[in-house]
């Protein structure tokens, strides 16, 4: 109990009238361990941003409980949390220096001023901002703005820190350093954080659990291999991974000898019963109707594979996307090498039985990853 | 780069100049007035040429006013006093008063909040006068009319939904969330509304302050109905100069110069303050 951090029980948000306003977050359990960063993704409105002032004291709690280092706090004014936050819209104060706002963050905790000139010194040093602590916001880009408010949070020595799409605005190659020494800032001072993004390579590469939020409902909390290889549902599934997981709508029918999934147009997909387990095979004869996923680096080609007709095929550089239509659909495909196709061009399709997840027709929770059950 | 015309630049300074003559003027000529006296004012046609007297001044600052009827007594300097105690007193109480409940109604949207705050408002869409007769009753009863305190309260009609509405609309202008991030550096709201909301709102406060102080220094019928001589502001004063023998248009207008020069001062001393605040704007959130 006492290396979590951060405890959410049950808690609900409701925008105006408890079960009657718009329902933001929805029976929401969750824990971070101290030390941990954890990610919140989701798209817009999916209630990651409402979680995280939730957690800060800035919205109130409808329902449920939070706890910070086992006190719970939901009650409380955020003066009384001890928390850090950068905000998505940065919300540095305009009479003062981007110096000044950093070194704000401080004054609470009674340091020497030569303490926190260094420390100022060192969080800009970190995010390539020396030569503009001079100055005020609204004489630097949002960028800019950004990363000071991101040191202004950074800098304290709170028992969490809430980063509200803290990158968003910062060019790719900066990012993508920012995002190394970041990480390694909060890990060498075995800080907690949550960030909240929309974008699943910050997610990834930031993070130590991912937390998957749609529709108010947390989807998945789970580490980022295991959301991206075991995806808990449908939703996970096609949201994390890029470019998405390719699904299909399949019934099921089966034998002793083998498993048969029934795509559209009359598309048969079939196997050898032991490229599943037992328990698999068992599971998947209880359903009708399933949702068959793979990713696109999983679809191989291959001369006797089901027939495919050739959509797009676009070389981005590293890599080739062919989208190929398919039972129906579309089946995207990526390849790391430059693959001459011509639109139009017919291709045989192999999907390997080890690549599949298969998901409930109906409710998209996820049976089966590969040979293994969900 | 814009270009334009000679005969443009002229006919726009020709246009401007109708229009500064067309609201000036009025004011130039009261300011001659002022110099003159009753006699040389009413000389058919008039003339801007005259000897400059400032028996009129000294009238209304020693308080005797010689007219053909003999020397009335006028209480100038008192209304003067009572003008800018009552002006000001007002304004203090409605920023006091008023400044919070804006912050509040920007910040707390609660059950009835707009409609508390358009009730506010609607104070100004009354006529004065429809409020004024009960409201004699009421103070009399109450033994508020003819004191500083029943004015000063009467006054928060004009001054209080003024400064509730401008200033709530700076206060929406701050992006909550730089008041959150002092927050949740460690301050409590009351520290946040001081340190971070007041400051960045401070322009529009002293806008909204200095309107509050033309409209209640302005104000006539209030202090004519709830006041008698001796509370009386100079709007209500000016009536003094109707006299049994003639209206003393010389006394008026060094009144009405005498009575304009404050708010003119305020105005021309908050005017860079006020111009900082529409630059500062630009920077918030």
């Amino acid at each position: 109990m006492n290396d979590t951090a951060l405890l959410i029980k049950d808690v609900d948000k409701f925008y105006g009238p408890i079960d009657y306003g718009v329902h933001a977050v929805k029976k929401l359990n969750m824990d971070v361990r101290k030390g941990e960063i954890i990610a919140l993704l989701g798209s817009s409105g999916c209630g990651k941003t409402s979680t995280l002032r939730m957690v800060a004291g800035f919205e109130a709690v409808s329902r449920g409980t939070i706890s910070l280092s086992g006190r719970e706090v939901q009650t409380f004014a955020p003066v009384r949390r001890n928390v850090a936050m950068a905000f998505e819209g940065y919300s540095l104060y305009p009479p003062l220096t981007v110096r000044e706002n950093i070194a704000f963050a401080l004054k609470a905790s009674k340091l020497s001023q030569s303490v926190v000139d260094e420390k100022v010194a060192s969080i800009a040093k970190l995010l390539e901002i020396e030569d503009i602590l001079g100055r005020y916001p609204s004489s630097i880009s949002g960028g800019q703005q950004q990363r000071a408010s991101l040191g202004r949070a950074l800098i304290r020595d709170a028992n969490l820190h809430l980063l509200d799409e803290p990158m968003g605005q910062l060019e790719p190659q900066l990012r993508a350093v920012l995002r190394g020494r970041i990480k390694h800032y909060i890990k060498e001072r075995g800080l907690t954080a949550i960030l909240v993004t929309h974008d699943q390579t910050e997610a990834n590469a930031l993070a130590d659990r991912i937390a998957v939020m749609e529709g108010g409902v947390l989807q998945q909390f789970d580490t980022p291999q295991k959301i991206k290889e075991r995806p808990a549902n449908l939703f996970t599934g096609t949201f994390v991974g890029e470019p998405p997981m390719n699904v299909f709508e399949a019934s099921v029918t089966g034998s002793e000898a083998k498993v048969a999934f029934g795509l559209k147009d009359g598309v048969r997909l079939e196997y050898p019963a032991s490229d599943f387990s037992h328990a698999v095979r068992d599971a998947l004869m209880k359903r009708q109707k399933v949702v068959l996923g793979i990713r696109p680096y999983s679809v191989r080609r291959s001369a006797d594979g089901v027939a495919g007709r050739v959509a797009v095929n676009q070389w981005l550089g590293d890599q080739t996307h062919i989208a190929a239509d398919f039972a129906g659909g579309t089946m995207v495909l990526v390849e790391h090498d430059r693959t001459e196709l011509a639109v139009g061009q017919p291709i045989g399709i192999h999907l390997d039985p080890s690549s599949l997840h298969v998901f409930d027709g109906y409710s998209g929770k996820a049976i089966s990853h590969g040979e293994e059950l969900a | 780069m814009e270009t334009t015309s000679p005969i443009e630049r002229l006919l726009r300074a020709v246009a401007l100049t109708l229009v500064v003559v067309f609201f000036m003027f009025p004011i130039f000529w009261i300011f001659l007035m002022s110099f003159q006296t009753n006699e040389t004012i009413l000389t058919i046609p008039p003339s801007i040429v005259f000897s400059p007297t400032l028996s009129n001044y000294a009238a209304l600052i020693t308080g005797k006013l010689q007219t053909a009827a003999g020397t009335l007594d006028i209480a100038f300097m008192r209304n003067l006093g009572n003008s800018i105690f009552l002006s000001v007193a007002s304004v203090a109480v409605a920023l006091v008063l008023g400044v919070p409940a804006a912050y509040a109604f920007a910040r707390h949207k609660f059950k009835g909040s707009e409609d508390i705050a358009f009730t506010l408002l609607s104070f100004r869409f009354a006529p004065p006068l429809l409020v004024l007769l009960p409201l004699t009753q009421y103070f009399q009863w109450l033994g508020l009319s003819n004191t500083y305190f029943g004015l000063i309260w009467v006054y928060q009609l004009i001054c209080l939904p003024l400064i509730l509405w401008i200033v709530r609309g700076y206060f929406e202008d701050i992006s909550a969330d730089v008041e959150y991030a002092y927050r949740i550096a460690g301050h409590s709201w009351f520290a946040t509304f001081r340190k971070i909301a007041l400051p960045l709102a401070g322009p529009g406060i002293a806008a909204a302050g200095l309107l509050a102080f033309i409209f209640a220094w302005n104000n006539f019928v209030f202090a004519l109905v709830l006041a008698s001589a001796d509370k009386q502001p100079v709007t209500v004063g000016a009536l003094a100069f109707v006299t049994s023998s003639g209206i003393q248009y010389g006394q008026i207008a060094s009144a009405i110069v005498l009575s304009v020069t404050p708010t003119l001062a305020l105005a021309l001393y908050a005017q860079r303050y006020l111009v900082e605040g529409l630059s500062l704007g630009a920077v918030k959130g």
